[in-house]
């Protein structure tokens, strides 16, 4: 049985993840595009299973509802400092630097999502990953102190992506 | 009644924010003299700015016609998509030596970017 269900469905989330976006992109919530969206998150997944041979086993979705809050707040934020750094400081006042974090994440998908964060909030770009996946590559807009801008993404994001994906 | 104002209200404030951050981009984008720093200011309008002018949009949807999701599909998709674009930007800009070069890292021998033969590296130093 439990068999049956873990060939049917995969990547459960991955399901849950099509059917939505298939009801909103038809902008209708109807019985008939909700059953339509859950066949082509069944078919999906399942065709494209090959692929993606170890896809990460443990993901707490509790945990990372209030990390993507914590983004978003971090966004807005981050959004009003760079701003102000564009309109009010000189070119020649600028610190622009590489930063290099080294990861303890090992699993890809984790990787990506806080390099998808790192660049999404403003300041900080993430450039580049070594070629064995120890470390990443980060270029921050304005550092004083790059050491600070890694150990605060070490601390907000990467601590909190290590639980998420444990 | 009152709730179409607040909703006008509400619609106004969203486009502003909107249209100030995409302006302070674009200026951001004209203003630094060097590739690396200039990638900043686009990665700022694609997030901020885009999601004010989206969320006007779905408040005017929902008050005055035919409520509509996508522009939640379009916001997904750009904070799916903004990183990547701005990562290949940078890939770009190591390979083409516009910025100062990346300190190497700690614990591997190069970045995955720099990580190719040494005749396509000769190509690039060449031009």
């Amino acid at each position: 049985m439990v068999k049956a269900f873990r060939w049917l469905l995969p990547h459960p989330f991955l399901t849950i993840l099509l059917t939505a976006v298939w009801v909103l992109l038809q902008n209708n919530v109807s019985t008939g595009m909700v059953v339509f969206g859950l066949i082509l998150g069944v078919i999906i997944p399942r065709i494209t299973a090959v692929w993606w041979p170890d896809r990460p086993r443990g993901f707490r979705f509790g945990r990372m509802i209030p990390y993507v809050l914590l983004v978003i707040w971090d966004i807005l934020v981050a959004n009003v400092q760079v701003a102000w750094i564009v309109l009010t400081r000189p070119n020649d006042k600028l610190r622009p630097a590489w930063v290099v974090i080294p990861l303890e994440l090992r699993q890809p998908e984790a990787i990506s999502i806080l390099a998808g964060t790192i660049t999404l909030t403003p300041g900080t770009v993430s450039a580049d990953l070594s070629d064995e996946g120890h470390s990443l590559l980060v270029h921050a807009l304005d550092a004083d102190d790059p050491d600070a801008v890694r150990d605060q993404i070490k601390e907000r994001y990467e601590r909190r992506l290590i639980g998420i994906f444990a | 009644m009152t709730l179409e104002i607040l909703a006008t209200v509400a619609i106004a404030f969203c486009l502003l924010i909107g249209a100030i951050f995409s302006l302070v981009g674009s200026i951001g984008l004209l203003k630094f003299n060097d590739s690396m720093t200039r990638l900043h200011a686009p990665t700022k309008v694609g997030t901020v700015g885009v999601g004010a002018l989206l969320l006007a949009s779905l408040i005017h949807a929902y008050t005055f016609g035919e409520g509509s999701m996508h522009e939640v599909l379009i916001m997904a998709f750009l904070f799916v998509t903004a990183p990547i674009s701005a990562n290949f930007i940078a890939k770009v800009n190591i390979h083409r030596r516009s910025c100062v070069s990346p300190p190497s890292p700690p614990r591997d021998d190069t970045w995955s970017t720099l990580n190719v033969p040494q005749a396509d590296l000769e190509i690039v130093e060449s031009k």
